[in-house]
């Protein structure tokens, strides 16, 4: 656990507008917060295709968030992993009770760094990129560009698997933006985030088949938080955005009814 | 000993387990109880509950907040308060005030931020409002009584049981008022900072107002604006830091320096010339030169008074000697005649629950505690916040508090290793916090430098680590 954080109380991360989306239960049954965190190039819009209304159907308040320079949030060129997962700990912050994490690809490397500044009552990493040489290694075709101030290159075909019908999977494609390129050059380099605060249960999520994430890749991150992935054969990276989206977001409920 | 997890009520404690002088005491097992529903209580139940503790919460008063809850009776905040810490040093560190708040916030907001916490984490269905605390007595097995009753000493008391207990009853409410001859005898009005809640009590009076801590400041601000005359009387002279220097926040410029790991000594050269290029040499107004350098008194942050110090709005005063039945002398022979005086001299800490033994409390009423928290040879009781620090109380109580919750818990899981702890931490009980030679006052019992003190519970938490330990 880290006490001295000097750098951080000397340069606090500036505020901006950021974009929340909300499905809220009929009936509030206490069931806790959980907040989706959309990874890079991908803005809160990916949750609310179907996952927010299907997590408030089954009876938890849900919310995901925009990163800064993302989706409906304010431009933000410069923005460092920190500034993102400063964002991620305002809004879990802000809802009415302790909140559950999501995030997914890069976001759950954010997520990751929150976990840090915020005690969620659960956090759950979706096809997590946790970044690092391996990354790099994997997807040299999208990574490298991102070297030279590019973007991360995600073409629907690394993202989808091939049920999700071509032009859906182009329209996605079509939305999708970029994260700053520092986050994405601190990405690459793949700092080890300290240990999150207060002990939540986190659990790991997601599929062999991914193209972005290898196995090894997601067994080691399901590893360092002391547990085995739970595996969706068959889907793509965006899991929440595939034809079979139903099923992770059930078993990750699921989980939370009985761990959270 | 086991702790027990969830929630409690002690009022159905069960029946009564022991005895104390013919009173029955209601055993709450593993419970923790926690002195005060103040900033400092709340993250004493935050942290206890995160590491698994049931905690049971007295508080006094009918709603959270502590001193931020300004319709609390013995709140010393009044309506002008904002912050002295911006935003990074004032929340807790691991739940953040709103982006959309300003760098210092008001202190209705701190009170709302405070209310939100107790609801995020699910505080309240544990404190029990409007219950005094009367007496904490040791019992067997290091555990404690604790013996309640309803404010204002309505019905009964009754004692319950606790494994370990938390005074987090705040020291920002006991007025410390100096005595003065001919004090009784003055026909004009005299009050203790404590009352003074809006400037409205100023309006059209001539008003001496006595301290130059940071409420002497702010007060003497107010009355600049509102009172026909205002005198603001100082034993010594002071530092008066602005809010904002070099474009940001006095505080985060501070932590910068500390960042690039500069020196107590240039820190205080850079503030004193960041000082004397903007401000200038204060003597010109009339105020003493400073007996101390910058941070070896608690730090004053009023970007204001300076100001109307140099409208003349402020008159500068030295020390008071005597009271008149109309007048008030000052040491230097000169003599004001103000209607209503402020006494801003600050508040003593106060214990009158518990015998003052315990917390190795001297004659002058001054605690003898490690890190200004950890009682000797009580490794199961804590005080929480009884700090006077050089930036924002609240990250420093929550690190306290995560420590205490972990030392209960190493107490359990290796008591040897606790034993150790503890005794390391008993020999530096006299050990202050702070490298600034800061000046003997009885403000300054508490005073410590944010950095100093985090580093010694940096290492606190380290050798509490259970990691191998298992
Ligand atoms: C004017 C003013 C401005 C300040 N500004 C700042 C600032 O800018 N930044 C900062 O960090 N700090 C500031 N402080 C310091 C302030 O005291 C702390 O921020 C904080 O309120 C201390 O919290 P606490 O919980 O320790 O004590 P308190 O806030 O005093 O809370 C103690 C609680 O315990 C209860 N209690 C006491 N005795 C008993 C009993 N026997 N039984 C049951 N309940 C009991 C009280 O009712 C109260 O609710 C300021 C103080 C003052 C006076
Ligand atoms: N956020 C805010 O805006 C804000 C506002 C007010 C207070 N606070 C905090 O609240 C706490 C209490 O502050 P405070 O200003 O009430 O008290 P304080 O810091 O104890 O200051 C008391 C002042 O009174 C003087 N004094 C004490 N006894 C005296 C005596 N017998 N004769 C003459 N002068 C005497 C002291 O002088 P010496 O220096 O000579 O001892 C000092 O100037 C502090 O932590 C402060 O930072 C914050």
């Amino acid at each position: 656990m880290k006490v001295m954080r000097a750098r951080e109380w000397a340069f606090p991360i500036a505020p901006v507008r950021r974009e929340v989306r909300r499905a809220t239960p009929e009936l509030d049954e206490g069931k806790p917060p959980v907040l989706f965190v959309p990874g890079f190039g991908h803005g809160a819009w990916v949750f609310a295709e179907h996952w927010l209304e299907h997590t408030a159907d089954r009876g938890f308040p849900a919310y995901a968030v925009s990163l800064r320079g993302h989706g409906d949030s304010a431009k933000a060129p410069k923005a460092t992993l920190r500034a993102y997962a400063h964002d991620v700990a305002q809004v879990a912050a802000s809802l009415p009770r302790r909140a559950v994490i999501v995030g997914h690809g890069a976001g759950a490397l954010v997520t990751a760094h929150a976990l840090a500044r915020y005690p969620a009552r659960a956090a759950v990493l979706l096809s997590p990129v946790f970044g690092g040489a391996g990354t790099a290694l994997r997807n040299p075709m999208l990574s490298l560009p991102a070297l030279f101030g590019g973007g991360l290159r995600l073409p629907a075909g690394q993202l989808f698997s091939r049920e999700l019908p071509a032009n859906a999977a182009r329209g996605y494609a079509a939305r999708l933006g970029r994260a700053s390129t520092r986050a994405q050059w601190q990405l690459l380099r793949g700092r080890t985030p300290q240990p999150p605060v207060g002990d939540p249960p986190v659990l790991v999520v997601g599929s062999p088949d991914d193209r972005i994430v290898s196995d090894t890749a997601l067994r080691r991150v399901a590893r360092g938080y002391g547990g085995a992935p739970l595996l969706f054969p068959g889907m793509g990276h965006d899991l929440m955005l595939d034809t079979r989206w139903r099923e992770p977001i059930d078993a990750i409920l699921d989980w939370l009814e009985k761990s959270a | 000993m086991t702790y027990s997890a969830g929630y409690g009520d002690p009022e159905s404690g069960g029946p009564a387990t022991a005895w104390r002088d013919g009173w029955p005491v209601y055993d709450r097992s593993g419970t923790v109880c926690v002195i005060g529903a103040g900033p400092s209580g709340l993250t004493a139940m935050k942290n206890l509950k995160e590491q698994g503790f049931g905690v049971d919460c007295y508080e006094r008063d009918t709603s959270v907040g502590g001193a931020w809850n300004w319709r609390h009776d013995r709140s010393p905040v009044y309506a002008s308060t904002h912050l002295i810490s911006s935003k990074p040093f004032s929340q807790f560190p691991d739940f953040p005030m709103p982006d959309s708040w300003p760098d210092y916030p008001k202190h209705s907001q701190v009170l709302e931020y405070l209310e939100h916490y107790a609801d995020h984490f699910d505080l309240k269905p544990h404190i029990w409002f409007g219950t005094e605390v009367v007496k904490v007595e040791p019992a067997e097995g290091e555990r404690w009584d604790v013996t309640t009753r309803s404010t204002g000493g309505y019905g009964g008391e009754r004692i319950h049981r606790y494994a370990a207990v938390v005074i987090a009853n705040g020291h920002n409410w006991s007025p410390k008022r100096p005595e003065y001859e001919g004090l009784e005898d003055f026909k004009g009005e005299v009050i203790h900072a404590a009352q003074f809640k809006d400037a409205a009590q100023l309006r059209n009076k001539k008003v001496l107002v006595i301290g130059a801590g940071n409420t002497g400041c702010d007060i003497a601000v107010e009355a600049a604006q509102q009172a026909a005359r205002c005198w603001h009387s100082t034993r010594r002279g002071y530092w008066y830091t602005p809010k904002y220097t070099l474009g940001r926040p006095a505080d985060q410029v501070n932590d910068l320096m500390l960042w690039l790991k500069l020196p107590l000594r240039a820190r205080q050269f850079l503030a004193h010339r960041t000082l004397k290029s903007t401000v200038g040499d204060l003597t010109r107004f009339g105020l003493p030169k400073p007996d101390h350098k910058i941070y070896e008194t608690h730090t004053i942050v009023n970007s204001q008074l300076v100001y109307y110090l140099g409208h003349g709005a402020v008159s500068p005063v030295g020390d008071v000697a005597r009271f008149h039945r109309n007048s008030v002398e000052l040491k230097g022979g000169e003599v004001i005649e103000p209607d209503l005086v402020v006494l801003a001299t600050g508040y003593h800490p106060s214990f009158d629950f518990i015998d003052g033994n315990l917390l190795g409390v001297d004659a002058s009423g001054r605690p003898r505690l490690a890190m200004h928290a950890f009682p000797k040879r009580q490794p199961t009781l804590a005080v929480a916040g009884l700090l006077q620090p050089d930036s924002g109380l609240f990250p420093l109580v929550h690190w306290q508090m995560v420590a205490f919750a972990r030392m209960l818990r190493v107490r359990e899981a290796a008591p040897a290793k606790a034993v150790a702890v503890q005794r390391r931490l008993e020999a530096e009980l006299d050990r202050r916090w702070t490298t600034a030679k800061v000046k003997d006052s009885t403000r300054h019992w508490f005073e410590i430098s944010h950095t100093t003190y985090l580093k010694a519970i940096q290492r606190l938490l380290d050798e509490l680590s259970l990691e191998g330990a298992k």
